[in-house]
């Protein structure tokens, strides 16, 4: 048998070997650590947050130390864990095992986007402690404020550019890896739907980052070079700025979800031992998400003085979003009924997903209706709404794929009870941190604000306890994580007995990937 | 080795494309000196489509391509036209 | 034929998939600009005609039949490389290259023709101008100035591609590195196709 990655010859010794790998799967991990770590900043920073919430009146912050950090620890969890969250780690590790390539069609670009990553990274977090202080103006950056402040905004706002690149650069990747290198007999229709969410991801990455690089090198040249495409003095229009970065942004939402989706997808079959229902219809709808995706952004900007037949237009259209996504939760659910469950961690979170996806994707739809819009808009409602589609969402179904393919990437398996545990702090944790928010928000609690009137200090006091449950849960399962990576159980090749190419090579598996050239003869979800 | 084939395109062609393309410049200033109006726009946009897609074409060998490449195009011009249009609905109506 | 060769020639058809993705996204970061050109003009055509005036059509007409024939020598570039022809494929990297060059020194001087009439972003001369004109002259600069950004980068991979060329590592077996190039010079010239009617005919 041959050695695993860990143990191959690379070309450059020690942590070399890591950072100049054309490895896709040493890459992955790469993506998983530093995504790993700006998560645990961004999850500090939230904590604290809620730490001065807890009551009304001002206790640690003063409001502009406030105003940072709720920017920063946006910056970081949106640019910096969510979006290369599952693609650029999980997917750099698990689809070319799936589709049975050797590794991505270009592996050198491949550790470029990491690179360019952790510069950005490292820029957006150099921001903080030059120039005119940490950028305040939350992460959309919104003219005419982000041209005015004296803040540090043009080089938060060159280190997102670059992180754009590197999302851009990896999308790039990922589709001419799916259409070139899939093994023999790899067809269409017997990819995994995680590959498939991948696929439309990329799209998405390829597609929209570029409109977001373009909008914030305009923000730079403003600001150095007084052009006047937003500022309204010089007859700039700011609401153009918020459609071009919501243009960008708002498919962005679906490159956070649409892996989350697809590793979901994943997890179901195995853990039910029985085929997926609805293969074609849940591909169709990633691809049909990745495509409304870009005919809805205007619903992030109904307050804004958008003319009135926009707002109707763009209402509309959003409501088509709620049918792909319900096409999938609906298959998800068929999938479960009448399976042989077997209730492990991986499940669990799955379930949890669907469960926490369903209120955040429903309340969405408040959002998404004009006049209930109007009313919500700019509370903590909608605060609440985007937790429970992008921690809930993306961030379960990111957790739920950590434990599905664990046993792949380490060889190890986890403490199983403990993983049960974490899971059950997470969801009691997180629905009082968050759920709280729907109330406070539906009550007129304003958003980005460090204090609030004391009629609103009993659900915020309930949201801050929730805050360390949660956290709890996040210490439990990654201990869990890291201690069985040293002294976990050997997990064997394929513990859970799946069916999909990743799990038909050793765990972990070698540099090639397979020891001779797989040749495909059946779907990734048939068991018998 | 098949997608090697590759298409060796006459010298000639390319030489006619460029001479097509030099005489669009042309219609092109031509068109706006006639003052139409907005209409002096609309037609340099259809002529300024006219040359891109014939460099697209022929330059970039679009027509010896596979079908994939050129069904793939579509992708990105359709989603900057819908950006474009809905980002109109906005600006005409406001 | 060695083994390495084999290995490229393999993944030829995703090199050039990959390099019509990267095209993709050029073409989203220039419609991007496309989108706030097209607004400003809305909301202010009678300015941006007025200031179209102030351009000179016979610059950018020039730089249009320029980037054009260069585009035509690349592409004759390549045709010669995939026949063999070394020599005939290095003389027509060399005039992309000059004709590119040309092209640059032509911007230059339209840009200082500008600058010293006092045609600048925040300059004096341009704040006390109409907002129209003052986002025209804006997205002019950003707008042309990006792309001659692209024409730099253009060139010095023509440049190292010359190299190559020379050095043997381009060849009639193994030529995708310029064919790639040559498309990014290609996408370069389509955006100038449409960046000289938007600021040098609207009269």
């Amino acid at each position: 048998m041959e050695a695993s990655f860990y143990h191959a010859k690379t070309r450059y010794p020690g942590i070399f070997g890591w950072i100049f790998t054309t490895d896709h799967k040493r890459v992955g991990l790469l993506y998983l650590f530093s995504t790993l770590s700006f998560f645990a900043v961004g999850v500090s920073l939230g904590l604290t947050m809620r730490l001065e919430l807890i009551r009304s009146g001002m206790h640690f912050y003063s409001a502009q130390t406030y105003n940072a950090i709720f920017t920063l620890h946006g910056v970081i969890m949106i640019f910096l864990f969510i979006i290369p969250g599952i693609p650029s780690s999980l997917g750099n590790f698990i689809m070319p095992l799936q589709i049975g390539a050797r590794d991505v069609a270009f592996p050198k670009i491949n550790i470029l986007s990491w690179g360019l990553f952790i510069m950005g990274g490292a820029i957006a977090v150099t921001s903080l402690f030059t120039g005119g202080g940490p950028p305040d103006t939350g992460w959309t950056f919104y003219v005419p404020y982000s041209i005015r402040t004296g803040t540090n905004i043009s080089l938060a706002v060159f280190g997102v550019f670059l992180i754009g690149l590197s999302s851009t650069l990896t999308g790039m990747n990922f589709l001419t890896t799916i259409h070139r290198l899939r093994a023999p007999g790899m067809t269409w229709k017997r990819m995994t739907l995680f590959t498939w969410s991948i696929y439309a991801t990329s799209w998405i990455q390829l597609l929209a980052t570029p409109v977001l690089a373009i909008t914030l090198l305009l923000i730079i040249i403003e600001r150095n070079f007084g052009v006047g495409f937003f500022d309204p003095a010089k007859g700039g229009d700011p609401i153009l700025f918020e459609h071009m970065f919501w243009i960008y942004s708002h498919p962005a939402v679906y490159i956070m979800i649409l892996p989350a989706m697809g590793t979901v997808t994943d997890i179901i079959p195995v853990f039910t031992r029985r085929n997926i229902f609805g293969y074609s219809f849940i591909a169709a709808s990633s691809l049909a998400i990745a495509f409304v995706g870009y005919l809805v952004w205007g619903h992030h900007m109904f307050t804004s003085g958008m003319s009135d037949t926009a707002r109707i237009i763009f209402s509309l259209l959003t409501f088509i979003v709620a049918v792909p996504s319900g096409i999938k939760v609906f298959n998800w659910i068929a999938s479960l009924y009448k399976g042989s469950i077997r209730m492990n961690a991986p499940l669990l979170y799955t379930l949890a997903f669907i469960f926490l996806f369903s209120i955040g994707g429903l309340t969405g739809l408040v959002q998404g209706a004009l006049a209930t819009a109007v009313h919500v808009h700019g509370t903590y409602f909608i605060v609440g709404h985007f937790h429970y589609v992008m921690f809930g969402g993306a961030g379960f179904g990111f957790f739920a794929g950590l434990h599905y393919w664990f046993p792949k990437i380490t060889g190890k398996l986890y403490e199983e009870h403990l993983a049960k545990l974490a899971c059950f702090f997470l969801f009691i944790g997180f629905n009082m941190l968050y759920f709280s928010m729907f109330v406070l928000g539906w009550e007129g609690m304003p958003r980005r604000y460090y204090d609030y009137l004391p009629r609103f200090n009993g659900p915020n006091l309930v949201a801050t306890i929730g805050s360390w449950i949660l956290a709890m849960g996040l210490i439990i399962m990654f201990y869990n994580l890291i201690h069985s990576l040293f002294a976990g159980n050997k997990a064997g090749d394929n513990p859970w007995e799946a069916a999909s190419l990743e799990w038909q090579t050793t765990s972990p598996p070698p540099v090639e990937n397979f020891a001779t050239q797989p040749v495909v003869t059946k779907g990734p979800y048939e068991f018998r | 080795m098949e997608e090697n084939a590759s298409h060796h395109v006459a010298t000639k062609t390319f030489v006619f494309v460029w001479i097509a393309l030099l005489c669009l410049t042309g219609l092109t200033i031509k068109a706006a000196q006639m003052q139409m109006g907005e209409w002096s726009m609309v037609a340099n946009i259809a002529i300024a489509s006219v040359k891109a897609s014939l460099v697209l074409w022929f330059f970039m060998h679009l027509k010896y391509e596979k079908r994939l490449f050129k069904l793939l195009l579509f992708v990105p011009i359709m989603t900057i036209s819908i950006i474009i249009v809905l980002t109109f609905f906005d600006i005409w109506y406001r | 034929m060695n083994e390495t060769a084999h290995i490229e020639h393999r993944d030829y058809a995703a090199a050039k998939l990959g390099m019509w993705l990267f095209l993709f996204t050029e073409i989203l970061l220039f419609g991007g600009m496309f989108l706030v050109y097209a607004e400003y003009r809305q909301l202010n055509t009678a300015a941006f005609h007025e200031a179209g005036r102030e351009m000179n059509i016979f610059i950018g007409a020039a730089n249009t039949v320029i980037l054009l024939t260069s585009s035509l020598t690349m592409a004759l570039a390549i045709s010669a490389i995939k026949k063999g022809m070394k020599i005939r494929s290095l003389l027509f990297q060399a005039a992309t290259v000059l004709l590119g060059l040309g092209f640059l020194v032509n911007k230059y001087f339209e840009w200082s023709d500008h600058i010293r009439k006092g045609l600048y972003p925040d300059s004096p001369v341009l704040l006390a101008m109409s907002h129209g004109k003052i986002l025209f002259f804006g997205l002019y600069y950003v707008m042309t100035g990006i792309h001659a950004l692209h024409v730099i980068i253009g060139l010095s991979v023509i440049i190292f591609m010359f190299a190559l060329t020379l050095r043997g590592n381009i060849s009639d077996t193994d030529y995708v590195k310029l064919e790639n190039t040559g498309l990014f010079w290609h996408i370069v010239d389509i955006i100038w196709i449409y960046l000289f009617p938007l600021f040098y005919l609207i009269l």
